[in-house]
Order: C-alpha cells, then sequence, then structure tokens
C-alpha cells in the first residue's frame, strides 16, 4: 500500500488575500505554532507517506524557510522524503511560460516529477485541510472498492454563501459519483463537499496527466471527473472528522477561534494518539507569566511573555503582551509586540508586528482588524 | 568529552530510573541540553557522551544528536557506554577511567585538545574563548573556575594561583580554610598528548581512585605541569541536590537572573516532541510561572514551573513548585513547595507538601505514580511507590 503524496500550496490563495500577500497558502500560520501545510504533512507523515511532493507557483520562500530540509516532519530521508516542485520554466519554449492557475495545469506542469512517482497510489491534497486523518483509511477503502479515484468529502447543510466556494459531489447509495457540481449558485441544502483530497493509483494519475496534455485539458473536476465518471469507477470516502477549509478572511477568524471555544475541535486536531501535528522547531522558551498577568480561554505557544490580560486569544510563538495590556479575541502572530496599556478586541496581526503603549484597536467578528507584517502602530 | 554516566544520588527518586544529566530542568529541558548546547554553540561538533548509571533514558533522549545539530555526517554526537574489550569488561570507575576507556575513540579524531565536561551543571559558557585562553597561555590543562562567596568555598574543590595568568599553584578538594576563592567548574580542557599520557599512567597505578579532581589534577601540578585558571563569570548552578534543582528552576523565574535562556545568540536546544499549544481555561489564574507546550491549565499556578502535558484541573493550586511532564493534578488539590516527577497523577483534593513558609522541607514526587484522592503528603518526603506502600496510601 505504499502510497506518494502531491500538496498544491498555492491553491486558494485568493481566499485570504491579506495572510497570502507574502506567503503561499501553504505557510499561513493557523494554530498558535503551525502552518496550514503542517497538518497535510503531519497526515501523510503519520500515515506512512514518506515520499512528498509539493507544487509551489509563487510566493514560496516563506514556505522553503518553513520546510527548510523536511527534518522536523522525518521527511529528510534518502530515499524519498519532501521535494519541493517550484513551477518550471524553460528557457527556449516561452509560449508556454505561463503559469498554471488549476490543479489538472500544475500537474501538468510536473509532469516529469509525476512520471517518476514509483509507489502504487498516490494521494493529492490542498494544503489547506485542517484536520487530522489517517490517509490509509482512505487508501483503503479505495482499493476495497475497486475504485479508479476516490475523493474526500463531508457532509455538510449548506448556505448559499458556502455552497458558491465548494465542489458538491453526488452519489448513488454505494458511493459512486454520479454528478459534480462545481461552485453552484442558489443551492441551498445538505450536500457532499470535496475536500480536496483525492486517491488513485499513480499508474492512472500518470496517464490522466498524459491525457490532459494531449487534449490541453486544463480542469480535473470539468475535464477529467465530469467527463469520465459515468464509465470509471469515482468513488466518494465519507470522512465525519473535524474539517476546516479556510474561505475567506472571516473564516480564517472563525475557524481559529473554535480551537478556543469547541474543545472537541481541539481535541480531535491536536490530541489523537500517535497522530501529533508536527511543525518546525524553534527551540522557544517556555511561556513566561508574570505576576501580573491574567490569561483566560487562550491558546499559548512557547516563548510568549505576558504581563497584561489575555483572554479568548492565540498567541504565536515569542508573542509579548505589556504590562496593563488587554487583548481580547484577538490573533497575534510569532513575534508581535502590544506594548504597555494597549487594549486590542478582534485584531489579527501578522508576524513581527508592534502595537505601541496605550494604542486602542478593535475590529468585529466579522471583519477583524488586520496588522500587516512587521507594520508598527 | 561529556561524563554523563553519574547517578545522582542526592536527587532521590528523581534519578530511580534515570541518570542525572537527562533529568529535566525549566520546563522543556534536560540537564544535558546546557554542556550540549554549549559544545555546538562553542563550535565544537565532535562530542563523545560518557553513559553508565541507567542509561535507557539518556541515550534515547540524545539519540543521534539531532536536537543539537549534532547529526553530521563527519564527528557528531556519539554514546560511549563501558564495553566489552579483548581483555575483559570494566564498568568506568572513575572519571579518569571512562576517559581512560575511550582513548581509542578521542584518537580517531585525533584532535590537538580535548574538553571535558561534567553533565551536572546548569549555565551558559563559551568554550571556544576558554581554548584560545588554553592555546595562548601554552597550557597543558586549563580548569575553568569560578569566583565563590568565601564563606562556601569550602564545600568546592579550590584552586589556588598566582600572578596574572592564574597559574594554578595547588589544588585543595573542600578544604577547611581555603586560601582562594576560585572554584573548580569541572570543566577541563587537556592538550592530548599530555591527557593521554597522564591517562595511562594513572591507570597503571592501583594506588589511584581514576579520578580527575582526586588523582589527575594533583599529580600534573606535583609534575609541574603548566596549569591555568580560567575565570567564567555568569550563571553556574551544580543541580545534585533537591534543593539546588529547585533554586536553579526557580532562578528562571526570577526578572533579574543572570540564566536568560530567551537569548536567541545562545540557544539551548532541546528535543522536541509536537506537543500542541497550551490551553488556559476560563478558571485559570497563572502568575509568575513558566508554562510549556501540551499543557492545560483550568486551575491556579503561582510561582512554579511546568513541563509539557501538564494537566491541572479546576480549584487545584500549585505554588512554589515544579511539576515535570504529562502530570495531572485533580480538581481541589494543593501542590506546594513540591518537584512532582513524570507521568504521575495526583487524584482529586490531595494535599502535597506544606508552603515555602512553614519551614518544611522539598517534597518530592516519583515518576508514574497514583495518589489516590484526598491524600496528604507530608512536607519533605520523598515518595516512591515503597513509601506510598509503607504508609498505606
Amino acid at each position: 500500500m505504499a502510497a506518494s503524496g502531491i500538496i498544491f500550496s498555492n491553491i486558494h490563495d485568493n481566499n485570504i488575500p491579506e495572510l497570502t500577500r507574502f506567503r503561499t497558502m501553504a505557510s499561513v500560520p493557523f494554530g498558535c505554532r503551525y502552518r496550514f501545510i503542517d497538518f497535510t504533512l503531519s497526515n501523510m507523515v503519520n500515515s506512512n507517506i514518506y515520499n512528498i511532493n509539493v507544487i509551489t507557483h509563487y510566493n514560496y520562500q516563506s514556505l522553503m524557510d518553513h520546510i527548510g530540509s523536511g527534518k522536523d516532519w522525518d521527511l529528510a530521508r534518502r530515499s524519498g522524503g519532501i521535494k519541493i516542485l517550484p513551477p518550471y520554466i524553460t528557457a527556449y519554449a516561452n509560449n508556454v511560460n505561463t503559469l498554471y492557475q488549476t490543479r489538472l495545469e500544475a500537474l501538468k506542469s510536473v509532469n516529469y516529477s509525476i512520471s517518476r512517482i514509483t509507489d502504487e497510489y498516490v494521494v493529492m491534497s490542498d494544503c489547506d485541510v485542517i484536520c487530522n486523518v489517517d490517509f490509509n483509511d482512505i487508501i483503503k477503502y479505495h482499493i476495497d472498492t475497486g475504485a479508479d479515484m476516490t475523493i474526500a468529502v463531508k457532509t455538510l447543510d449548506l448556505t448559499p454563501e458556502q455552497a458558491k466556494i465548494n465542489v458538491l459531489f453526488e452519489s448513488d447509495p454505494e458511493g459512486r459519483i454520479t454528478d459534480v457540481l462545481s461552485y453552484p449558485t442558489q443551492f441551498r441544502g445538505k450536500a457532499d463537499i470535496g475536500l480536496n483530497i483525492v486517491v488513485m493509483k499513480t499508474e492512472y494519475l500518470q496517464q490522466i496527466v498524459l491525457d490532459s496534455i494531449a487534449h490541453n485539458y486544463v480542469s480535473l473536476t470539468r475535464d477529467v471527473i465530469a467527463r469520465n465518471m459515468h464509465h470509471m469507477n469515482y468513488r466518494v470516502y465519507k470522512y465525519d472528522g473535524y474539517f476546516a477549509s479556510i474561505s475567506s478572511f472571516a473564516d480564517y477568524y472563525a475557524h481559529s477561534m473554535e480551537l478556543l471555544t469547541n474543545p472537541e475541535a481541539r481535541d480531535a486536531l491536536f490530541n489523537v494518539k500517535n497522530r501529533p501535528i508536527y511543525t518546525k522547531v524553534r527551540n522557544s522558551v517556555p511561556a513566561h507569566y508574570s505576576s501580573t498577568s491574567d490569561t483566560k480561554d487562550s491558546l499559548i505557544a512557547d516563548g510568549c511573555e505576558i504581563e497584561g490580560t489575555v483572554i479568548n486569544s492565540i498567541l504565536f510563538r515569542g508573542v509579548k503582551i505589556g504590562r496593563n495590556a488587554t487583548v481580547k479575541n484577538c490573533i497575534l502572530m510569532q513575534d508581535t509586540i502590544v506594548g504597555d496599556g494597549a487594549f486590542l478586541n478582534c485584531v489579527i496581526t501578522d508576524k513581527n508586528a508592534v502595537v505601541r503603549d496605550n494604542r486602542m484597536l478593535a475590529g468585529a467578528e466579522t471583519q477583524p482588524f488586520y496588522i500587516t507584517k512587521g507594520k508598527m502602530i | 568529552m561529556l561524563l554523563a554516566g553519574g547517578q545522582g544520588s542526592r536527587l532521590y527518586t528523581l534519578t530511580d530510573k534515570t541518570a542525572k544529566p537527562a533529568v529535566p530542568f525549566g520546563g522543556k529541558y534536560r540537564i544535558i541540553d546546557f554542556p550540549m548546547s554549549n559544545c555546538v554553540n562553542s563550535g565544537i561538533y565532535t562530542v563523545g557522551v560518557l553513559t553508565q548509571y541507567q542509561p535507557l533514558v539518556l541515550n534515547e533522549y540524545i539519540g543521534n544528536g539531532q536536537p543539537w545539530d549534532l547529526d553530521r555526517s563527519q564527528s557528531g554526537a556519539t554514546v560511549l557506554p563501558p564495553y566489552q574489550g579483548k581483555s575483559g569488561a570494566d564498568w568506568y570507575k572513575g572519571t579518569a577511567n571512562a576517559i581512560y576507556q575511550n582513548l581509542d575513540f578521542i584518537r580517531r579524531y585525533d584532535p590537538d585538545y580535548v574538553l571535558v565536561l561534567s553533565g551536572d551543571h546548569i549555565y551558559k559558557m563559551d568554550y571556544s574563548k576558554m581554548l584560545k585562553a588554553h592555546k595562548e597561555k601554552n597550557a597543558d590543562c586549563t580548569i575553568a573556575v569560578l569566583n565563590v562567596p568565601l564563606a562556601e568555598a569550602s564545600r568546592f574543590g579550590i584552586m589556588n594561583t598566582e600572578g596574572d595568568d592564574y597559574r594554578i599553584t595547588a589544588f585543595e578538594e573542600k578544604p577547611k580554610e581555603p586560601k582562594s576563592t576560585l572554584a573548580s567548574m569541572g570543566i577541563y580542557i587537556f592538550s592530548r598528548k599530555v591527557l593521554e599520557d597522564y591517562l595511562i599512567a594513572d591507570e597503571a597505578d592501583p594506588e589511584s581512585s581514576k579520578d580527575f579532581g582526586k588523582n589527575i589534577i594533583p599529580k600534573m601540578l606535583a609534575d609541574g605541569c603548566r596549569m591555568i585558571a580560567y575565570p567564567f563569570k555568569g550563571y553556574w548552578k551544580d543541580v545534585g541536590t533537591i534543593q539546588s534543582l529547585w533554586e536553579a528552576n526557580m532562578d528562571l523565574l526570577d526578572e533579574n537572573s543572570e540564566l536568560d535562556l530567551a537569548d536567541r545568540n545562545w540557544r539551548i536546544y532541546s528535543r522536541n516532541y509536537a506537543n500542541p499549544p497550551h490551553f488556559t481555561g476560563s478558571f485559570a489564574k497563572i502568575s509568575n510561572s513558566l508554562i510549556t507546550e501540551g499543557c492545560h491549565i483550568e486551575g491556579i499556578v503561582e510561582n512554579s514551573i511546568l513541563s509539557s502535558g501538564v494537566r491541572v484541573a479546576r480549584g487545584a493550586y500549585i505554588k512554589d513548585s515544579v511539576i515535570l511532564s504529562n502530570v495531572t493534578v485533580g480538581e481541589g488539590a494543593t501542590v506546594n513547595y513540591s518537584i512532582v516527577d513524570s507521568d504521575t497523577s495526583i487524584g482529586a483534593g490531595c494535599v502535597v507538601g506544606r508552603t515555602k513558609s512553614s519551614g518544611e522541607q522539598i517534597t518530592v514526587i516519583g515518576s508514574e505514580l497514583v495518589l489516590q484522592p484526598g491524600k496528604d503528603i507530608p512536607g519533605g518526603a520523598m515518595v516512591n511507590q515503597e513509601w506510598l506502600d509503607e504508609h498505606n496510601l
């Protein structure tokens, strides 16, 4: 059951342009000490997938910096390990040097690497799927059902706004896909949304990629799945565990805050036996709480120094909260400094942001106030 | 060469199952992280770690040296346990004998100088500066020394020196009337040839107890070797007793302490275990404490240090204590002035230890114990399974 992994690091970048201005979707910080890609990478490693290709597009420096040699995920290996595939641009054929837009185009652009995969199966995943899942369960289901392609889905009760940003799969009682709706407008009700986790035989993927190059197909959903679903065995795998994918800035905020208010979500992500979520090791010191600190309902990473009040907030590594400062409903990313006497409510600060003494800043749950990387206010 | 085989019997139940260098410190470190990190930060990438007593945890922790970037294709970290040789097998009989038995390891790397360290102290030190002094002064042996208060000097090995270049004239182990206040820190740099000669000679001496402090150093002095003291300024603490281990932990909470672990220019590395961030609940009240990853705090924590994965239930109260990894403290339990070893569960309503101001000693609870709800552990108790059985708890 040996499997390789393929991760798309830039898909959905424009869902949260604030956070992806300086980075890929894959390297967006989430959950106090992680980046989005940590969940997918850890899921793969915890499912014995040690041969992983990460397809990048642009802005991938932060991703490369985060992953390094892959050591922190046990992916620095002689055989296999992690491989970052930046856009492949040749010096001569400049008429085909446009960057890909879709997953299928991305796959076509790394055709050579895909042709070299020797593992029998391949698991493809987006980078922003926040869950703790055993891919072996999906691969086993894929083999047992004799499917040609298996797509993980989750059943949700959708509002039209949610439906509009998802791909919905309809299937018969056996799980065979009968219809696929891409980003339908005015859909309401129960539906299976695609989680952008796909399992198939490597050989079949290689065939799809070659076929797509020959026919100039561009969309995996429209040109491959919809075109073939009636004569091929494409199936849904119904995943019922905790799952979050981020479709907007407000969504990012809501899913982050859910980690504070929903202990089940926290446990389903972080406290699964033998399936820890790995991230880049930073060797921070333990968080220090001074005698003037007061912290409630919050997730705090190592390296923080807290002298003020922190309520219902997420503090990434190395955040400093000054004396008499109050931080409520906030997400403060790595090395943010909040000065003495400052007051923050519904604020998201990016890395290395500085809020000076006695500043008062507030946003709302639906529109958090955002401070960009390195900005001083 | 890092001497990490010591038992640390004065740490009582904390070293029942682990060697002293593997004793946890400061929330996410072990004692050995300090000399290991110092080596790497000083540009020393060949480190032999000599283990003997209860090496399982220590060996596993060191592994291939990965936490300190010592997993290298050339050199790196090597664990050196006692071994069976052609002429027989032997335990390490003393610090000098331990190095003697590994002379072949040293020869493989053919170094000009050998740094001998112990795994018992908490400090940050640039060994490369000491090596520079050793070379400049053309010494046979350089010994790091710390200026201690005269009143405490009789607890240490004291170096008497003369001149501006700190040439050592005499060495006295725990002198009643110390003539100097320069205490040996147990950190030696030897010129390799000299070390080899003396180790071989010492091994042949049946009277010798095969110890650096007792035999090698006095012998070298008597022979007129060029011995230099290297004065060190900064934080240095022997954590060989329950009291000093507790104090060293508490020093991390002192804003004026010289020991700054957050200094990014001299990082102390440790093995990381992929724990999630820690969570503070609605009823948590934490003050003047260090809390690390994986903790879940619903109770009150004051003036304490919590290692990873500690769970403190609502209404529980922890004060002036060091709690090691994965300990659970039940609802309404009180832990005062104690060290609680890893994986122990303290039942609801238990009272562990007495307040620091009561004058009672530090209470120590061993690892992997289960304290049933409502039990009372008196101040100064050294609790392990036998103690619990004896006291019918």
